[in-house]
C-alpha cells in the first residue's frame, strides 16, 4: 500500500510539471487554433535564463521572475514574427511555423551555449526530505505541485473575471465577430502568448530544478507528453489540461512503477491515439459543432 | 521566374562541389610530408562530452611531449581534432572526411556505439582505429562471424572485466547477497554490462532481486526506484552514463534509499558529483581503468603535466587517451613506417607496451588484459580502494 502512495505521489510531482506546460498548449490552442510545438523550447529557454541569473548570484524568486518576463517577450515576438502573418492563410502553415520555431530555438541555444547538460548551483533551492508513514515527500515536490494550482488559479481568475479574459474568450469563440464588436484580435492573441510563456518559463524552471539539470532539448519530451495532456484533458480547456497532466504523469508512475519502465512513453502516446480515436474533444472539452 | 533560376543555378554549384570534394581525396592515402596526419574523432559536445574531452586533451598532452622529443621517425605528428557531438552518425562522417584528408590512424571516439559506426569505413580504407574507452566485447570481435575485426584495436579493458570485478568485490569482500539491476536499454554498454554482471554474481551464489530497465531521455527515475526498493536489496547496481547515474543518485538519496549503489567506468565525470551532489555520493562504488592516488612515477608524473597544461585532475579517459597516443607513437616506431597498414601490423605484435592505466599486450581478439581498479566515492572525491586481475 505505502507503495502505491509512493508511486502516486511521484506521479502527481511530474504530472504538475505536464499540467503546467499544458496549460500553455491549451490557451494557445484556444484561441488561435494552434498547436504551439515550440511552446516546450520556451520552457528550455526559461530554465536557462533562470540558469543564467543563478549563477549570477540572484535568489529562486528572482530568478524566477526574470526568467518568466524574457520568456514572456520571446513569446509576444514569436507570434509576432512566426505566426501572425501565417494565422490567416491556414492552420497548417502555422503549424509548420511552429516546428520551425522549435529548431530554431533549440539549435540556437546549441550553438551558443553548447550541448552540455548543466546545473543549477548547490545551494539555489535547498532541499529537504519529508518522511509519513513509509513515503517519503521531497519539497520540490511540494513546491512544483503548489506553483502550479496557485498560477492556474491566477489563471482562471484572469480569464473569467477581467475584461483581458472576456476579450480572450471572445476572440476564442469567433475571432471576426469579436473584432466587429471592437476588440483588437492582434493585441489579445499577444497577451494571450504573453501569458502562456510566462508560464512555460516557470515549468521550465521547475522542471530544471526538479531533475537538476538543463539541456537544449530538455522541453522537447516533456512538451510532447504537455500536448498529450492537453489533448486528454480537452484542449481548449485550462482546467481540462491541469486535469489531464496530472493523470498521465500518475499513469506513467504506475506504468514505469509495476515493471513497464520499457513502456512509459509508449503509454502516453496510446493514451493520445485513443483519446483522438474515442472522445477527441477529452475529458473536460466542449463539443464544438462544426458551423455550416 | 528569373529568381528561381539563379536558386536552382547555385543549388547545382553546391552539389558539385559537394561531388567533387567527396570523391577527390581517396588517392592520398600515403603519409608522404613532413607530419604524420593522426585523425583525432571525439565527444567534445553533446551528452557525453565529458569522456570525449578527457581523451582529447589527454592525446593532445601526449602528442605534445612526444613532439617536443624530436616525433617519431624524425616526423612531427600532427593531430587533426574533430567534433562529433556524441552522435554516430557525425562521427562516421568524420571518419569519412579523415579517409580523404589522407590521415595514417584514427584515435576515437570514446563510446563503444561510436566507434562501432565509424569502423567499417576506415576498415575498408584499411586504416588503423585505435579506440581509448570503447569498453563492448563485439567493438573488435563480432561473435557472429566469430572474426576479429583486424583494424581496430582498444586499450581499455572489456566490460565483461568490470563486471566480473565488481561481483567479485561486492559478493566476496562487501558480502552483500541481495543485488537488483537498473541498466539504459537504449545502451548497450550499459545492457552488457547488466547481463554479464547479472551471470558473475549468481554465479557466486549472490541473488538478483530486481532488474530494472529505462531509456536515455528519461528524467524521472522514482517509479523505479520505489519498485526496487520494495524488493529489499543489499545494492543497486547502476552501469550506465554519468548523465543518467547521477540524476538516479540524487532521486534515490531524495527518496531516503542510503543502501550502497555500485556502477562501471561510465560514471568517472566531474559531471556526476554537480548532478548527484556530493553528499549523496557516499557509500558508491565503480569500477575504473586507473586512479589518480596511484604511487607509481610514470602515472604522478602524467597527472602532474596533465594539471598543469588543464588546470584539472585527469579523470581515467585522459588517461587512456594519454596512453593511446603513446601507443600509436610506439606502433609507428616499431613499424619503422608511418603507413597505416604497417602500423597495424605493429598494433598486432605490441607486447609488455608501459602506459598509465597498467601494462598491455593484446588477446587474440585485440583485448588488452589489464587489471581493474575499484573506486569508491567519498564526499564527491574518488579514493583507490583495491585492484584486481580479472580472470579470463
Amino acid at each position: 500500500m505505502p507503495d502505491l502512495l509512493q508511486q502516486l505521489l511521484n506521479g502527481l510531482s511530474q504530472g504538475s510539471i505536464y499540467a503546467l506546460i499544458a496549460v500553455g498548449y491549451t490557451m494557445i490552442y484556444g484561441i488561435i487554433q494552434l498547436i504551439n510545438f515550440a511552446h516546450g523550447d520556451v520552457i528550455m529557454v526559461g530554465a536557462y535564463v533562470a540558469l543564467g541569473c543563478a549563477l549570477k548570484g540572484l535568489g529562486f524568486i528572482p530568478s524566477l521572475a526574470v526568467a518568466m518576463l524574457t520568456c514572456a517577450i520571446l513569446g509576444v515576438l514569436i507570434e509576432r514574427v512566426a505566426y501572425r502573418r501565417v494565422r490567416p492563410v491556414s492552420r497548417l502553415a502555422a503549424l509548420t511555423s511552429a516546428i520551425g520555431v522549435s529548431l530554431f530555438l533549440e539549435y540556437i541555444m546549441m550553438y551558443f551555449l553548447g550541448a552540455d547538460l548543466r546545473t543549477y548551483p548547490a545551494g539555489f533551492f535547498p532541499e529537504r526530505t519529508y518522511s509519513l508513514w513509509g513515503i517519503t515527500i521531497n519539497n520540490k515536490d511540494l513546491l512544483v505541485l503548489g506553483t502550479t494550482l496557485v498560477l492556474v488559479l491566477i489563471l482562471q481568475y484572469v480569464i473569467y473575471r477581467t475584461r483581458t479574459g472576456k476579450a480572450m474568450r471572445a476572440v476564442s469563440f469567433d475571432g471576426q465577430a469579436s473584432q466587429l464588436m471592437g476588440i483588437n484580435v492582434n493585441s489579445t492573441v499577444a497577451i494571450t502568448f504573453f501569458i502562456s510563456s510566462a508560464m512555460a518559463a516557470a515549468a521550465g524552471l521547475l522542471y530544471g530544478i526538479y531533475f537538476n539539470s538543463v539541456q537544449p532539448l530538455m522541453g522537447l519530451m516533456p512538451g510532447l507528453k504537455a500536448f498529450i495532456a492537453a489533448v486528454l484533458g480537452g484542449i481548449g480547456s485550462v482546467p481540462g489540461a491541469m486535469l489531464g497532466g496530472i493523470l498521465l504523469g500518475m499513469t506513467e508512475a504506475l506504468v514505469a512503477g509495476f515493471g513497464g519502465s520499457m513502456y512509459r512513453d509508449a503509454v502516453a502516446f496510446i493514451i493520445l491515439i485513443l483519446v483522438l480515436l474515442i472522445r477527441p474533444t477529452g475529458l473536460l472539452g466542449k463539443g464544438v459543432q462544426e458551423k455550416v | 521566374m528569373k529568381k528561381w533560376v539563379k536558386v536552382a543555378a547555385l543549388l547545382v554549384v553546391v552539389l558539385a562541389l559537394g561531388l567533387a570534394a567527396g570523391c577527390g581525396g581517396n588517392a592520398q592515402k600515403s603519409a608522404e610530408g613532413d607530419t604524420i596526419k593522426v585523425g583525432v574523432n571525439f565527444e567534445l559536445s553533446g551528452d557525453v562530452a565529458t569522456y570525449g574531452t578527457s581523451c582529447k586533451n589527454g592525446i593532445l598532452l601526449a602528442f605534445e611531449e612526444i613532439n617536443a622529443n624530436g616525433g617519431v621517425l624524425g616526423k612531427k605528428i600532427e593531430p587533426l581534432v574533430q567534433d562529433n557531438k556524441s552522435q554516430n552518425r557525425e562521427a562516421r562522417n568524420i571518419a569519412e572526411r579523415f579517409v580523404s584528408e589522407g590521415v595514417v590512424a584514427v584515435l576515437g571516439p570514446a563510446v563503444s556505439g561510436a566507434v562501432q559506426t565509424e569502423e567499417p569505413v576506415l576498415t575498408a580504407a584499411k586504416i588503423p582505429v585505435l579506440a581509448p574507452a570503447a569498453t563492448a566485447p563485439e567493438v573488435t570481435y563480432d561473435e557472429k562471424t566469430k572474426k576479429v575485426k583486424d583494424f581496430i584495436f582498444r586499450v581499455c579493458i572489456i566490460d565483461p572485466d568490470q563486471s566480473q570485478v565488481m561481483a567479485n568485490y561486492i559478493y566476496d569482500v562487501l558480502g552483500l547477497k541481495n543485488g537488483a539491476i537498473m541498466v539504459d536499454k537504449n545502451n548497450d554498454y550499459s545492457v552488457g554490462l547488466g547481463e554479464t554482471f547479472k551471470e558473475y554474481f549468481t554465479k557466486k551464489g549472490g541473488k538478483i532481486v530486481a532488474e530494472e530497465g529505462f531509456v536515455s531521455t528519461d528524467t524521472a527515475f522514482k517509479p523505479q526506484l520505489t519498485s526496487i526498493y520494495s524488493k529489499k536489496p543489499d545494492f543497486i547496481y547502476v552501469p550506465a552514463y554519468y548523465n543518467q547515474v547521477g540524476l538516479i543518485i540524487k532521486q534515490a538519496r531524495e527518496m531516503g534509499i542510503d543502501l550502497p549503489i555500485m556502477g562501471a567506468d561510465g560514471w568517472d565525470s566531474p559531471k556526476l558529483v554537480e548532478l548527484a551532489g556530493a553528499d549523496n555520493l557516499n557509500n558508491c562504488y565503480f569500477t575504473n581503468h586507473y586512479s589518480v592516488e596511484d604511487p607509481s612515477d610514470l602515472i604522478q608524473n602524467f597527472i602532474k603535466a596533465y594539471e598543469k597544461k588543464y588546470n584539472t585532475t585527469p579523470d581515467a579517459f585522459a588517461a587512456l587517451g594519454y596512453d593511446t597516443a603513446y601507443l600509436l607513437a610506439k606502433a609507428i616506431e616499431q613499424a619503422g613506417s608511418a603507413e597505416p597498414e604497417k602500423i597495424q601490423q605493429a598494433l598486432e605484435n605490441i607486447e609488455d607496451f608501459e602506459g598509465v592505466t597498467g601494462k598491455l599486450s593484446y588477446d587474440e581478439k585485440h583485448n588488452p588484459i589489464k587489471e581493474v581498479s575499484i573506486i569508491k566515492l567519498e564526499n564527491g572525491k574518488q579514493k583507490l580502494i583495491k585492484k584486481m586481475q580479472p580472470k579470463h
